[in-house]
């Protein structure tokens, strides 16, 4: 539905919301107590293990079990065989690469699993099964992957927009933009022309995943899992295995991180076969390894960029091709790179193209403004390097070109009010922006924008008979959100913000919650948090009015307590929240509200980001010295979360600026599946990381909030690039800028 | 095979258990004590969710083995508070928000204790350097860091 | 009729145009007319769109109440992470 007609626009002023009172479940995140997916254990429990492929792409001859099946211990093992036949394409690609068909995709690969008494027999058992495998041609790199003799993972899966004669492995071709290019580049007094690449990194979330599974001959199962979707998990699982969506019923454990990784499933469907199989509940918990192996990193990208600039720094046109590779199966986040690409700015001639392309890789998983960083990455760079080489102001440029309201976006719609001029002028006021550099040292600053969205979304907010409030809500708390949710049902009914609990429910205990993703909790479960408590205001001011003997429209709901809406409905002492939870046995029954919304019209964001780096020139080790985020909150509900939400994003965009890589070998095979090797950033690697809150209401949202979880993400890769190549003298155009990469570009003076 | 017995004292209380020679610490404080606030994120001492104390020592309970516990004083998470007292590291992890998901935060905060226990006035660097071999995806360690020198600071005033 | 903005890989559905007009009040309309009009587009509808209208995003709610004067953008479908 759309919510425009519960928007009020004009100031408000909260007592709770953008106050920073301690998280709910704060004790039982620093005790050890709280539990996530591997904590949790059930009696007769199973350990189950999966067995993965070691080839990048291989047909699967025949998988032999029975020797693992023979094995003391072992009481299930399951293949691809002992799941049927699916029609949904998209669920069948889910299943596929849970655990493989006819043919392995990657190495790491799932193939085969085995439920035991112990770890020890499970591991024994996997070396028992024999798979027959014959090993065929593969192909890691994008690039390579759309060359015409490229060994191609699929056939006939390309859909109609890909031109004929296309490389089998382009599964999509998507464009986007207005304007005419070839006219607009001939308005420009500079027209440049580069290629920029960005390797695949993985969301790197420190839970591996983990899940618990009991499933009946009845058709009744029990699933425990980290994840941020329990209802998607419940659903996909119910699809897989033929079961009812009601009678599976998903409790989702405390999270440890997700970043848009645990927004499908890996072992959730496995678990429950083999549950079922063995007639014992099933735990399985991924290695290190194996989240690396066969989780989804992001898509790596290799992106042409055509941008024409005036003299005075006015872009005339900007084209982008971009290639995403999204690992085995179809869906790289290519449309949202195309679609985002040149999103901040205003421009008459603009167009992307974009390739979806399969490669043997692990099936990409959404990872924080899905397809985004790397696209902002292309342009920022290319627009930066135009400001400078016609010795403009990089911010003043991008202040020049700033999409504002009544903008047509890149993408076609009209831009509503929007947050980027603040947030690139309140950079170019910040003392940051005027500090003193140093040798080797350089400064770079990029924008970045993100959709959000909003979805389905059911909440339940209940007064129990002390006049405390318990809110159930069934979206995953990733990062602060019970805390958020707390704030807003106690803003709305003027309660202190500790008599509000807020619990995750599980699938049994609430309608359909789309996954914690696309920046949408704070935004679409506060909007029904907020619309549950007024259905509570409502039902307690109808109390009120029975209790004074008056019309319930003479009663209003004010600071906690119902009161007489004006003289006329009498002079009644106003009724606390607690007051009439007291009563509510003698006026009614129990006290709830509660809200059902597919939460459409969520606000678009934007940040500018800004960076110090020191070069060293002897070793090409990047220093980062200071960082600023600037971005639109629209309404910060705990600004301590808000912050935290800049500052993760800003530091996993600066390890994919440095640091993180995919690296395969020449056989296909992962060669860093370890934090060792895939080295995401440490403390030691960076300052602190400084925030400025911008907030320009979003007219969708009672309070204005937008969602910030993903924007964050999408400036640093650029501004760091940017800020190394003004340190460095070099354009960098390739990720990560490693020292080795880094020094050989300063030594031959280009990347 | 048959298993070991262990004799070993965990967060101060005496414990005894049976392992298998191949079983970690780490397998033996989540598996067969219940002791889960120490986190695997990797099984190769590189996150440090499962950081430990053995004799005061920091070490990672993934790479040692649950036999070598015997006859040593091994401090988790479990042991930090006192009763219902939360230990001031705790209680600044909460006030900083230096937690988002809270994965990383038991091995964070024995760390950083640990850290404390040597050096009760780090500068932030020598904060930086210590917590380097603990991982956090969410936070980017500001709010982390923060903490720990917030702590620091009211528990030299305290002492 | 609502003026309707289609995206580039589209185009080949509907005569390379990337305005086209369809006969709608609401959303479930515009994309019924949309796959009535220019069968060609149907696949993409299949796989999900999003919708802009009067510059807010919509992926689902049929009963969307759209105006002849509303500016409609069809829109890859939303993902996030």
């Amino acid at each position: 539905m759309a919510l425009d007609s519960k928007t009020d626009t004009k100031p408000q002023t909260f007592k709770v919301i953008g106050t920073r009172p301690l998280r709910p479940d704060g004790i039982d995140k620093v005790t050890g107590r709280a539990r996530f997916g591997a904590d949790m254990s059930a009696p007769g429990m199973l350990v189950g293990l999966v067995l993965r492929s070691p080839h990048a792409h291989a047909r699967i001859r025949s998988i032999d079990t029975s020797a693992a099946e023979a094995l003391t211990g072992v009481h299930a093992v399951v293949t691809r065989a002992d799941f049927g036949p699916l029609r949904d394409e998209g669920t069948a690609d889910v299943l596929d690469n849970c655990m493989a068909g006819d043919k392995a995709l990657y190495d790491g690969h799932a193939v085969a699993a085995v439920a035991a008494t112990s770890g020890k027999v499970a591991r024994q058992a996997l070396k028992l099964i024999k798979v027959d495998y014959q090993p065929l041609p593969h192909v890691t790199d994008v690039d390579a992957a759309m060359a015409p003799d490229a060994p191609a993972l699929h056939e006939g899966r390309a859909d109609e927009t890909v031109p004929a004669g296309m490389s089998g492995n382009v599964m999509a071709r998507h464009e986007f933009g207005h304007g005419d290019i070839d006219a607009g580049l001939s308005q420009a007094d500079r027209v440049l022309e580069r290629t920029y690449r960005t390797e695949a990194t993985h969301q790197g979330y420190i839970e591996p995943h983990a899940c618990l599974a009991t499933m009946n001959s009845d058709g009744q199962a029990d699933l425990w899992c980290c994840t941020q979707g329990h209802y998607m998990v419940r659903n996909t699982c119910a699809a897989i295995l033929g079961l009812e969506q009601g009678q599976l019923r998903v409790t989702a454990s405390e999270i440890g991180g997700g970043f848009g990784g645990k927004t499908t499933v890996f072992l959730e469907p496995v678990a429950l076969k083999l549950s079922q199989k063995s007639g014992r509940p099933v735990k399985m918990v991924m290695s290190r390894a194996e989240v690396l192996r066969a989780t989804g990193p992001t898509a790596s990208s290799s992106i042409d960029v055509r941008i024409g600039m005036t003299r005075d720094g006015r872009i005339t046109a900007g084209f982008a091709e971009l290639r995403y590779q999204g690992g085995a199966y179809p869906g790289s986040p290519v449309d949202m790179g195309s679609m985002s690409a040149f999103a901040p700015y205003d421009l008459e001639n603009v167009r992307t193209v974009g390739f979806d392309v399969v490669t043997n890789r692990p099936k990409q998983a959404a990872y924080r403004a899905p397809g985004a960083p790397m696209a902002a990455f292309a342009v920022e760079s290319a627009i930066d390097e135009l400001a400078r080489g016609f010795g403009l102001d990089p911010l003043e440029v991008r202040l020049k070109n700033a999409a504002r309201e009544g903008t047509r976006a890149s993408y076609g719609p009209t831009y509503p009010a929007i947050g980027l001029e603040a947030t690139l002028r309140t950079a170019k006021d910040h003392p940051h922006w005027s500090a003193p550099l140093g040798p080797n040292q350089g400064r770079g600053v990029a924008c970045g924008f993100w959709f959000n969205f909003g979805g389905d979304t059911c909440v339940s907010l209940n007064i129990t008979p002390d006049g405390t409030v318990t809110l159930s809500e069934g979206n995953p708390d990733i990062g602060g959100s019970r805390a958020s949710m707390s704030m807003m049902a106690a803003e709305e009914l003027g309660i202190p913000y500790d008599r509000v609990r807020t619990v995750i429910a599980d699938t049994g205990s609430l309608g359909q919650n789309e996954v914690t993703d696309g920046s949408r909790v704070t935004f679409a479960v506060g909007l029904a948090t907020i619309e549950a408590a007024r259905a509570a205001k409502r039902e307690m001011c109808k109390r009120a009015a029975q209790v004074w003997g008056i019309d319930e429209d003479a009663v209003i709901w004010e600071d906690g307590a119902a009161r007489p809406a004006g003289p006329n409905a009498g002079q009644h002492p106003p009724m606390s929240l607690a007051e009439i939870a007291a009563i509510a046995s003698n006026t009614g029954g129990p006290i709830a509200g509660h809200f059902e919304v597919n939460a459409e019209g969520a606000g678009v964001s934007f940040a500018t980001h800004m960076v110090d780096t020191e070069v060293d020139p002897d070793t090409g080790a990047v220093k980062i010295l200071r960082y600023t985020v600037f971005q639109d909150a629209g309404k910060a509900v705990h600004p301590s979360y808000v912050e935290g939400q800049f500052q993760g994003g800003a530091v996993q965009g600066i390890g994919w600026a440095l640091n993180e890589a995919y690296i395969y070998g020449e056989d296909g095979i992962l060669q860093n599946p370890g934090f060792l090797d895939y080295r995401i950033p440490v403390a030691s690697d960076l300052p602190m990381i400084d925030t400025v809150i911008l907030e320009i209401p979003n007219p969708g949202h009672p309070y204005g909030v937008r969602g910030v979880g993903e924007t964050s993400i999408v400036p640093p890769l650029a501004a760091v690039a940017n800020s190394v190549s003004d340190a460095a003298g070099v354009r960098m155009t390739s990720l990560p800028m490693s020292p080795p990469k880094l020094l050989a570009a300063i030594q031959s003076g280009t990347s | 095979m048959s298993k070991i017995h262990v004799t070993t004292t965990i967060n101060g209380d005496p414990v005894e258990y049976l392992c298998d020679a191949e079983d970690t610490l780490l397998d033996v404080l989540r598996d067969h004590l219940g002791l889960t606030g120490s986190k695997e994120g990797c099984g190769t001492g590189d996150c440090g969710a499962c950081s430990v104390t053995v004799d005061g020592r920091l070490v990672c309970a993934c790479l040692m083995l649950g036999a070598e516990a015997a006859g040593h004083e091994i401090g988790t998470i479990e042991g930090m508070a006192k009763g219902d007292q939360l230990h001031p590291l705790q209680q600044k992890f909460i006030e900083h928000a230096a937690l988002q998901c809270g994965i990383c935060t038991p091995g964070i905060l024995v760390a950083a204790k640990s850290l404390l226990d040597h050096n009760p006035d780090p500068s932030e660097e020598e904060t930086r350097y210590w917590l380097a071999g603990n991982l956090c995806r969410c936070t980017g360690y500001d709010k982390i860091i923060r903490a720990v020198l917030d702590a620091a600071k009211d528990m030299r005033e305290a002492s | 009729m609502v003026k309707v903005q289609i995206f580039g890989s589209l185009k080949a559905a509907t005569d390379d145009k990337s305005e086209v007009e369809i006969d709608a009040s609401t959303l479930r309309e515009l994309l019924d007319g949309l796959a009535d009009r220019y069968p060609g587009i149907r696949p993409q509808l299949d796989r999900g769109v999003s919708v802009a209208i009067d510059g807010r995003i919509y992926n689902d709610s049929w009963f969307t109440p759209i105006k002849d004067d509303s500016e409609v953008v069809l829109l890859a479908r939303l993902k996030g992470g």
